[in-house]
């Protein structure tokens, strides 16, 4: 039994979840969900303001109509024409802020990839960038896998994206059809779980091989290096006090 | 060879043992496959000196001769990804210069940029506030090519230019002192703009540089382009063609110098790199020595571009006008880096409770960015860096993903190492230029 003056922070009690610890952070609450409310991370007690009743609504992503613009008709046309399952593989098409997005179901991403590569009016021969985004709590498949390809003959880029749901996080790999995307879908495996069925050599790349979860995932807890002052200890950053 | 009647053996952990019993020796020894037993695995790195840092290789030789080469990547992991996601929008400026350290300006305008279109204020950015941006990312390229040069050259036997390079970059990173407070990791270049004023003080000493900088590459050029060592370490080793390049997603100086001159600054133009005279040096051998010749041009053309981006500099505000994104706070330089100026510190606590809420809710809180994504690629030092952000409608990040050419160019080292010498490593894998803060995140 130590002195109370021996303990951290001279005995003085300290509290084990700091005040305003539960922010409604998006680790907690992600803004993505219905959760996303309030103004203060303030619940409970203390709101007589009634900006804690102020939900913030997420529109579901819409279908964007035709015509697009630029380039995107020509795109869309040519995929059309040359993809016979064009209307069964394209869930959606997105055209935001200047860029084109075709929300692609799971199962057919490798085709359209291919489709995209070899046609030649669409000619997307540089697979840019492949990552994934969590959307808990926003879409049941709440799992994205986002491709961007790049076409150098055209000079255009094109972002596809895949949803599939935590449960069952498979889609086929693209690694035969852009050698380039091995490494990125082992990380996007790596950090969110996604599983690239026909991968080579699915194995985790940033983090450990023995790693427990994946990071990226908004429900994946944050643990924090416990830094000690004064006998008050720095809580994970989703449960920091924070303005929403 | 499975049993013998002269010789019995048994493995232990020494290897195999045979019991001769009398017989034919050249029977025994073919037991033991010679070519197999020469194939040795060897673990280089993650600390060592010739791999750019913590990059981990993995080779199977067979005496001096690579047959498979695997790296492994990920000891410089940081998690800089999941962090930008509890931190504002602006916060987010001072987390991605970390990532490829020798060009940090490059991460910071890449994400900028992405900010800004996420916010749609892409044509308020200020003509001042954008050539400051071009200006910096080519100093940035020249000093980030130096290294690259410096590092190489050690690595192959050049030792003096190690020295040289490094020495020269000293200039690069004196004049960004003066710009922005520090040598690296500069924050410098926010959502909006940059976080302040170029001093005229630093234009003089660009002035000098622009000055030395062609008589130094004359040198280098005299220390290193008729050597017979350097000609004979990089000619014709770690060669990868167009087509291996564009299936790695290899871009940037690797990718041109097998003779595609793919350079985002032409092919898809940003920042106003379309009003800027200045060419893509490409080679056509895509061996070491083409990538050596394509970035000593690229130095040259940088000089070009950071000439008329000074030229250019008309007077003028370098952050967006509207005061619900601008970064409240008026910087200044201090002895110890950049910081709040103390002027407009006495001035929201003293006279204007407006600008000290504003100020206040604008720091904490940050500003909102309406949801959706967008994707932003710039040409950096070793070829297209990608940002993917997201927002949800809130004051931080919903997801940044970044497309680091290092990490997406470093696949293609065993396609130029396998088959070739050991020391072909060192070269071919140099050659990438790999940096692995950028590579790991």
């Amino acid at each position: 039994m130590t002195a109370p003056s021996e303990k951290p922070g001279g005995g003085v009690p300290v509290p084990t979840t700091p005040v305003g610890s539960t922010s409604g952070a998006p680790a907690e609450y992600p803004p993505a969900s219905p959760a996303g409310r309030g103004m203060f991370g303030i619940h409970g007690s203390g709101d007589v303001s009634g900006f804690g009743g102020l939900v913030r609504p997420r529109k579901p992503i819409e279908e964007s109509p035709r015509p697009y613009g630029g380039y995107f008709d020509e795109v869309r046309d040519a995929l059309e024409e040359a993809y016979p399952a064009f209307g069964d593989a394209i869930e959606k098409v997105v055209v935001d802020r200047g860029e084109l997005t075709l929300h692609v179901r799971p199962e057919r991403i490798a085709e359209v990839c291919q489709v995209m590569r070899d046609d030649l009016a669409l000619r997307f021969e540089l697979c840019s960038s492949v990552s994934g985004v969590d959307y808990l709590g926003a879409d049941e498949r709440r799992l994205h896998a986002v491709y961007q390809l790049t076409s150098m003959t055209y000079r255009r880029r094109v972002r596809l994206e895949a949803a599939v749901s935590a449960e069952d996080p498979h889609l086929p790999s693209v690694t035969s059809i852009y050698p380039t995307a091995d490494w990125q879908e082992r990380e996007t495996y790596d950090m969110f779980g996604i599983i690239f069925d026909g991968h080579p050599n699915l194995t985790r790349i940033l983090m450990p091989d023995d790693w427990e979860g994946h990071p990226q995932r908004k429900d994946y807890p944050l643990g924090g290096v416990p830094v000690e002052y004064k006998g008050a200890e720095i809580p994970p950053p989703d449960r920091r006090r924070s303005y929403q | 060879m499975t049993t013998s009647n002269y010789a019995t053996e048994r493995e232990t952990t020494e290897g195999k043992v045979f019991t001769v019993t009398g017989g034919d020796w050249d029977q025994v020894v073919s037991g033991t496959d010679p070519i197999n037993d020469e194939r040795i695995v060897v673990n280089m790195g993650p600390q060592h000196p010739s791999t750019h840092g913590v990059l981990r290789l993995i080779l199977e030789l067979e005496g001096e001769t690579v047959r498979e080469a695997r790296s492994v990547v990920g000891y410089l992991h940081t998690g800089i990804e999941k962090n930008l996601e509890y931190r504002n929008w602006v916060q987010g400026s001072t987390f991605v210069t970390r990532m490829d350290y020798l060009s940090p300006l490059f991460n910071e305008t890449a994400y900028a940029l992405a900010v800004e279109r996420l916010l749609g204020i892409e044509d308020e950015v200020t003509e001042r506030a954008t050539t400051i941006r071009v200006l910096m990312m080519e100093l940035n390229r020249i000093s980030s090519h130096l290294v690259w040069l410096a590092t190489t050259g050690m690595e192959l036997g050049a030792i003096n230019m190690m020295l040289y390079g490094f020495r020269e970059r000293e200039h690069i990173l004196e004049i960004f002192e003066i710009i922005t407070g520090l040598r690296m990791n500069h924050a410098y270049v926010r959502p909006g703009g940059v976080a302040q004023d170029v001093p005229d003080d630093a234009i003089v000493k660009i002035r000098e540089f622009l000055k030395l900088m062609p008589k130094k590459l004359k040198e280098y050029e005299d220390l290193l382009s008729g050597q017979p060592i350097w000609i004979e370490r990089t000619k014709n080793v770690a060669v990868l063609d167009v087509t291996g390049c564009l299936a790695l997603g290899v871009t940037g100086p690797v990718l041109r110098s097998a003779g595609l001159a793919w350079d985002l600054r032409k092919t898809m133009p940003y920042c106003g790199y379309e009003t800027y005279e200045f060419d893509v040096p490409t080679h056509t051998d895509g061996d070491v020595w083409g990538r050596y010749l394509v970035r000593l041009a690229e130095i040259r053309e940088s000089l070009k571009l950071v000439e008329q981006a000074v030229d250019r500099l008309k007077p003028g505000p370098v952050m967006v006008a509207d005061r619900k994104i601008a970064w409240p706070a008026q910087l200044a330089i201090g002895v110890d880096g950049m910081g709040n100026s103390l002027e407009h510190v006495a001035k929201i606590m003293g006279q204007s409770m407006e600008s000290l809420i504003h100020h206040f809710k604008l720091v904490t809180e940050g500003f909102r960015v309406p949801p959706g994504q967008v994707y932003v690629g710039i040409e950096s030092p070793r070829g297209e860096l990608g940002v993917h952000a997201v927002s949800d409608g809130g004051t931080r990040p919903y997801r940044v993903h970044y497309r680091e050419p290092s990490f997406v160019n470093l696949q293609a080292l065993p396609a130029m190492a396998e088959g070739g010498l050991i020391a072909d490593v060192i070269a071919g894998g140099a050659s990438l230029d790999p940096v692995m803060g950028g590579c790991d995140r």
